[in-house]
């Protein structure tokens, strides 16, 4: 069978033996964690706790800080240490954190809770944005704006993000593997919501037991697609086309051509919120690595210090290694923190660690890979040029702003050009120099 | 320990430019013990002589004149030399080859900017500086001697291309096997197409190779000649006569597919392809030279900015406007 799948793309190694066995495994709680405002798109939070208050595990320590925003909650049941601006490196930002410092076992504050079914379309959009509940693959984008569209937007489609086309991470293999039955009333709650029919879930082929799996669990309910192993699979509008054969518009959202896609830990989220009643304060990760002595998947609280998960979790280093590079990701979009004591936040869906290579690029070559992968159909050499030239209007005019980012002709190219790196500034000076123009 | 940040995405592929550098002396090999076989030794060691003195320098160049302390050869030289040496005559003495060598590296590549930036393949812009400065010793073609023995009896003779253009095709000498095997007169490594079709797929293989290019070109020199056989095809030759002489398949497999001086997307690189095609045909019927690949390669590496302009790629998404 021809399998799901979208043009460009690249096959980096996948290294995803490493974890892909090894079932989540519930974390110890730290003794303290650092909650940061700003764990989602959008506007950061406002801390409304105090130093030297008392705060109960799901106790909602930041109330969001505008439309696009999302409340954030404490992982621990402890005393507030203190409120302190902390360097976010995911947004680039110094934002407000809350230190909190645990004191014995968890003492819940719960969620209004149940039977999905007695609750209205509002009160689950309600409970969903009180649980502080945000995309979990890693845009964080909060959940309750996504799945509450403008009513002009008619959405037919619902499409679970199974993929995880980054490699090393497993995570989302673990969850649809051991979750299934959370998942499953997660996709019935958001059906709910969104008032669609069609429920498709994309996985890629390499995670085959998880096709079978699903196949036969969720017979009847939700299809699944099994997509070609290719990354960026998991990329929104890629998943989209490979799925539905639909093209988002350029500029545009899911929504244009009616599709809301989310991501299956996302799912698992919604269903401890509505069902239990409780707010997104820890989350699955893939703890993973070459520089790591055990690499694993686990249930950690939001806010744990990075430094204490490899400790704790991943056993400390490996001996003798000089250079580390920590992502908070996989390695084709994660971002390397400089500071090992940076916390966990909503969207961490793996700590991905590697030894560091010497790399030695030459001029752009034009051997025209980056075109040949380029999953949006652009010209990241050309884009790289321009970028670096200060030429913005000319590289927005051939789609600076459609970059998705993916990297994918960076790896390829082996004159070892940062077209990325170069792409990024060049979005950010372009957005700064025109304003509030699109 | 030290934490090292640095820039998404952290997996790199292992390919480097020097890579492809290295596949692409690698698929010039076979075509180069062919001219071993063909013209002698001495053929063999003028390619063997443009590799050593083009990285040389390409290094000097780096090192003293543009004072890049940590350049490291990456190949990209040797495989100038190398295709220069394979379209210049096999009685091109080796200093003249030199002095091409050096105008190649010197002017085509680095004056515009080195690796990547050359508007016009090298080693063609080096055997066009030859043309025109040694027209005697760039135009004397040797009969095939076929024995690897290092010192040969040579007698010099003219090119079917030539004899087409000057006395008809019913005085062609040699058959259309001789020209796929190589048994003809002509530069060092244009004359065997059987041999660098072997490395062409190898370059197939290894993903190194903008195919629209060959495609195309061969394509087009394959229609465009059919047409103008069937005016005249005394004058004119048959189309599988085209294909096979003269240094059409070496300009088609490795000329024109220079990474660097072609363009980016399909849709450009089969307008390029079609334009030397064109090109090639138009010189080697109309004007004062025999054949003209090369100049129709140099004429359209000229235009590759303006056609990347033009064939943009569809943006995925993209409105219909």
């Amino acid at each position: 069978m021809k399998l799901a799948t979208f043009k460009g793309g690249v096959h980096p190694p996948e290294r995803k033996e490493l974890t892909k066995d090894s079932p989540i495994q519930r974390a110890p709680i730290p003794e303290k964690v650092v909650v940061f405002m700003q764990q989602h798109a959008g506007a950061p939070a406002k801390p409304i706790v105090e130093a030297g208050q008392k705060v109960k595990t799901g106790q909602i320590i930041g109330e969001p800080g505008g439309f696009i925003s999302a409340y954030v909650h404490s992982p621990v049941t402890g005393t507030v240490v203190e409120i302190k601006k902390l360097s976010n490196i995911i947004f680039g930002r110094a934002v407000d954190a809350v230190v909190i410092q645990r004191e014995g076992e968890d003492d819940w504050e719960l969620l209004p809770h149940g039977d999905f079914e007695k609750f209205s379309k509002d009160e689950l959009l309600e409970n969903i944005k009180k649980a502080g509940i945000v995309g979990l693959g890693g845009a964080m984008f909060p959940t309750h704006v996504k799945l509450n569209p403008p009513q002009d937007k008619k959405i037919d489609t619902l499409i679970i993000n199974g993929a995880e086309c980054e490699p090393y991470l497993t995570i989302d293999h673990r969850m649809m593997l051991e979750k299934n039955e959370e998942i499953l009333v997660g996709i019935k709650i958001v059906k709910k919501i969104l008032g669609v029919q069609n429920v498709y879930i994309g996985i890629e082929e390499n995670k085959k037991d998880a096709i079978e799996f699903l196949k036969e669990k969720w017979k009847g309910q939700v299809i699944v697609v099994p997509l070609k192993t290719k990354y960026p699979q998991g990329a929104e509008k890629q998943l989209i086309y490979a799925v539905t054969q639909r093209k988002v518009p350029q500029g545009g959202l899911p929504m244009d051509v009616g599709v809301v896609v989310q991501n299956v830990s996302t799912m698992y989220a919604i269903k401890e919120a509505i069902i239990d009643g409780k707010p997104l304060i820890e989350r699955g990760l893939t703890i993973t690595g070459e520089a790591i002595n055990k690499p694993g998947n686990w249930w950690v609280r939001i806010g744990t210090p990075i430094s204490w998960i490899i400790e704790n979790l991943g056993q400390g280093f490996k001996n003798g290694i000089e250079n580390v590079k920590i992502l908070m990701g996989g390695p084709m979009m994660g971002i390397p923190i400089n500071n090992i004591d940076t916390p966990i936040v909503k969207g961490n869906n793996g700590i991905t660690t590697l030894i560091p290579e010497e790399l030695r690029g030459t001029f752009c070559i034009r051997c025209s890979y980056c075109v040949y992968v380029c999953p949006m159909g652009l010209q990241p050499y050309l884009l790289d040029l321009l970028g670096k030239k200060k030429r913005y209007d000319e590289a927005a005019q051939i789609g600076l702003l459609d970059c998705i980012e993916c990297g994918s002709c960076t790896y390829i190219c082996p004159a070892k050009v940062e077209h990325v790196k170069t792409i990024k500034l060049a979005k950010k000076v372009y957005r700064a120099l025109r304003g509030g123009e699109k | 320990m030290k934490l090292i940040t640095g820039n998404a995405p952290h997996l790199r592929s292992k390919d480097t430019t020097s890579k492809i550098m290295t596949d692409v002396i690698i698929a010039l090999i076979p075509a180069l013990i062919g001219a071993w076989y063909f013209f002698g030794f001495y053929a063999f060691f003028l390619a063997i002589l443009g590799a050593l003195v083009g990285e040389l320098f390409e290094l000097f160049i780096m090192r003293y004149l543009r004072k890049d302390k940590n350049f490291v050869p990456n190949g990209s030289a040797a495989v100038t030399g190398i295709l220069l040496a394979m379209n210049v005559s096999p009685a091109t003495p080796w200093w003249i080859m030199i002095i091409g060598l050096i105008f190649a590296l010197g002017i085509a590549k680095h004056a515009f900017g080195g690796l990547g930036m050359n508007i016009f393949n090298p080693a063609l812009a080096g055997r066009a500086f030859l043309l025109v400065s040694f027209p005697v010793h760039m135009t004397t073609w040797y009969k095939p001697a076929l024995s690897f023995s290092k010192w040969v009896d040579i007698q010099t003779t003219a090119t079917p291309l030539a004899i087409l253009k000057e006395k008809g095709f019913s005085h062609i000498n040699v058959s259309y096997g001789d020209l796929f095997f190589g048994n003809r007169a002509g530069s060092i490594g244009e004359t065997s197409v059987l041999l660098l079709l072997i490395g062409f797929i190898y370059l197939v293989v290894k993903g190194r190779i903008k195919l629209m290019i060959p495609l195309t070109y061969v394509g087009t020199v394959f229609l465009m000649s059919s047409i103008f056989y069937f005016a005249n095809p005394e004058r004119f030759g048959t189309p599988l006569f085209h294909i096979l002489s003269g240094g059409l398949m070496l300009g088609a497999l490795f000329m024109a597919t220079d990474m660097v001086t072609s363009p980016m997307t399909p849709r450009g690189q089969a307008i390029f392809g079609v334009g030397c095609g064109v090109m090639t045909l138009l010189i080697r019927y109309f004007a004062g030279y025999p054949e003209g690949v090369s100049l129709s390669i140099l004429l359209m590496n000229g235009f590759v900015p303006l056609i990347d302009r033009f064939t943009q790629p569809r943006i995925f998404g993209e409105v219909k406007s």
